[in-house]
C-alpha cells in the first residue's frame, strides 16, 4: 500500500480515494492518513442472479 | 383515535377457550417457553383450569384454541396473550372505517407479556379487568376519543421513539385522560390507584401505539400489487411479515435473538429469541426507524449514541418508500421518519428492518431481563419478493 502512495507522489499528485463496496479497504487507507470517501455498495440482492432478475422485472412494471 | 377500552369478548368477539398470541400462527409444540408459560397462566387467570398441568391438557386436546392476535384485529406485545375477559383499548381509523385493539400494558418486570406467571401476575390481570379497564373505558367515552396521531407526533418531539421509550407519550395520554377519569370514577381511591399505575409505567402507551399502528396498516392489506410491508410480527419461534399486495399471507423465517443490555444479573445467555407484535410500530416509521428522535433510547438499547441513532434512521430510509408527513424528527431538521418498508428495497440492498425491543428471559417465569435491538430476517422478504413476482406472472 505504501508503494501505491509513492506512485501517486512521483506522478506529482496527492492520492485521494473513493472506495466502493468493501469498507475495510477504506478503513486501511484512513489509518494511513489517506483522504477517503467510502460508498456503501453491494451487488443487488447480494449477487443472487434470479432475485436480481425479479427485482428488475418488478421495477420495470412499476416504472421505477 | 383512541375511543374506548372494553373486554376483548366484546371488542373482538373473542370466544371463551381461545388464547391469542403474538406473531404468525404457532402450534403449541413449537412455542418457546415464555409463550407456553404465558398461555397456561392466561388459562388459569380465566378459570378454565386450576393449574398449569390442567391448562396444558386443554391446549393439547384442542379444547383451548390458539390463534394470532393479528387474525383477530389485535396486536399484542411480547407473548401477546389476549383472552376474552381482558380489557382492550379500541383504536379507530376513521378515514378507513376500521378498528384495532391492544391490551392494557401491565408495567415492567414480572408480567404476563414477558412470560411471568406467578400469583402477582394473575392478581394484576384481575385488577386490570375489574377496575382499570372499566374506568379507562368510561373516561375515553366521555372524552369523545383522543387524537393519537397528534399525540404521537408530539411525543416524538419530546424524545420518544414509541417502542422502547414511551415516557412522553404515556405522560401526554395521562394528562389528557385524568380530568375525565376524575369526573367519572366512582371514588377518589380508584382514581388514585389507576393514576399511580399509569404514572409508574413508562411503557403504558406502547400498547396504544401498537393498536394505532395496526389500525393504520390493516387497510393496506387490500392494495393489490403493492410491495409495501403491512405487518411485521414475531412469536418467539418465527418472524413473519405480511405484504400489502399479498393479502393476509405470512412469510416466515426463524426469528433472531436481540442484542442489547441486560438488567443485573442477566446476560445474553439468558435471552429468549425475539417475540411480540410490537414491531408493528416500526412498520409505521416509529421504534428503530425513529431512533434519531430518541437519543435517550439508543443508549438504553445498547446501540450507541446520537450519531448511531441518526445513522440507523438514515439506514432505514434506504428501504422505505418515503418520509412520514406527520411524524417528524427534530434532530434531522424536522424530516419525517422513514416509513413504508418496500420488500424490493430490502432484498435489493440486503438492509433489514431494525427493531427496538424488550428482551424476555428464556427461562419460564423470569419476565423482562433487558432491552435491545434485533434485525428482521432477510428470508421473509426474499420469499415475499418471489411471491409478488409470481402474483404478477413474472416468475
Amino acid at each position: 500500500m505504501a508503494d501505491f502512495r509513492d506512485l501517486f507522489t512521483r506522478l506529482g499528485g496527492e492520492i485521494r480515494v473513493i472506495n466502493l463496496g468493501l469498507e475495510s479497504f477504506a478503513e486501511t487507507l484512513e489509518a494511513m492518513g489517506v483522504p477517503v470517501l467510502h460508498v456503501q455498495w453491494s451487488p443487488p440482492a447480494g449477487g443472487d442472479p434470479e432475485r436480481a432478475r425479479l427485482l428488475s422485472l418488478l421495477d420495470d412494471e412499476d416504472g421505477s | 383515535m383512541l375511543v374506548d377500552c372494553v373486554p376483548a369478548r366484546e371488542a373482538l368477539g373473542l370466544a371463551d377457550r381461545t388464547v391469542l398470541h403474538s406473531g404468525p400462527p404457532l402450534a403449541w409444540e413449537r412455542a418457546c417457553p415464555p409463550v407456553q408459560t404465558a398461555i397456561l397462566c392466561a388459562i388459569r387467570y380465566e378459570g378454565w383450569a386450576a393449574d398449569d398441568a390442567g391448562a396444558q391438557r386443554l391446549v393439547e386436546s384442542g379444547t383451548v384454541k390458539l390463534a394470532p392476535c393479528h387474525h383477530a384485529g389485535a396486536a399484542g406485545p411480547m407473548t401477546g396473550i389476549v383472552t376474552a375477559s381482558m380489557p382492550v383499548f379500541v383504536v379507530e381509523n376513521r378515514p378507513r372505517g376500521n378498528r384495532a385493539f391492544a391490551t392494557i400494558n401491565e408495567g415492567l418486570g414480572k408480567v404476563l407479556r414477558f412470560g411471568a406467571n406467578d400469583e402477582s401476575v394473575v392478581t394484576r390481570l384481575r385488577w386490570l379487568a375489574r377496575e382499570a379497564g372499566p374506568l379507562l373505558g368510561v373516561a375515553l367515552r366521555v372524552a369523545g376519543g383522543l387524537d393519537l396521531r397528534a399525540l404521537v407526533a408530539q411525543a416524538l418531539r419530546m424524545g420518544d421513539e414509541l417502542h422502547q421509550r414511551n415516557v412522553a407519550a404515556s405522560s401526554l395520554l395521562a394528562r389528557a385522560l385524568m380530568p375525565h377519569l376524575a369526573r367519572t370514577a366512582p371514588d377518589t381511591g380508584a382514581v388514585a390507584q389507576l393514576a399511580e399505575f399509569i404514572g409508574g409505567n413508562d411503557q403504558f402507551f406502547l400498547n396504544v401505539a401498537m393498536a394505532a399502528a395496526k389500525a393504520a396498516t390493516d387497510p393496506c392489506l387490500d392494495v393489490a400489487g403493492a410491495t409495501m410491508v403491512a405487518t411485521m410480527a414475531r412469536n418467539g419461534t418465527d418472524f413473519g411479515i405480511r405484504v400489502a399486495g399479498l393479502g393476509g399471507r405470512w412469510f416466515t423465517a426463524p426469528v433472531n435473538t436481540p442484542q442489547g443490555l441486560y438488567f443485573p444479573p442477566y446476560s445474553a445467555a439468558d435471552a429468549n429469541p425475539d417475540v411480540g407484535d410490537s414491531a408493528i410500530v416500526e412498520t409505521v416509521g416509529l421504534g428503530g426507524f425513529a431512533m434519531a428522535a430518541s437519543p435517550a433510547v439508543v443508549g438504553f438499547v445498547g446501540a450507541g449514541g446520537l450519531r448511531d441513532a441518526i445513522r440507523i434512521t438514515e439506514e432505514m430510509g434506504e428501504i422505505t418508500l418515503g418520509e412520514h408527513p406527520h411524524f417528524r424528527i427534530p434532530t434531522l431538521d424536522d424530516r419525517g421518519t422513514p416509513v413504508g418498508i418496500d420488500v424490493r428495497k430490502v432484498v435489493e440492498t440486503g438492509i433489514t428492518p431494525l427493531i427496538n425491543t424488550g428482551i424476555a428471559g428464556r427461562k419460564p417465569g423470569t419476565g423482562q431481563i433487558g432491552a435491545g435491538v434485533v434485525r428482521a430476517p432477510l428470508a421473509c422478504f426474499e420469499q415475499a419478493l418471489e411471491a409478488l413476482a409470481r402474483a404478477r406472472g413474472l416468475a
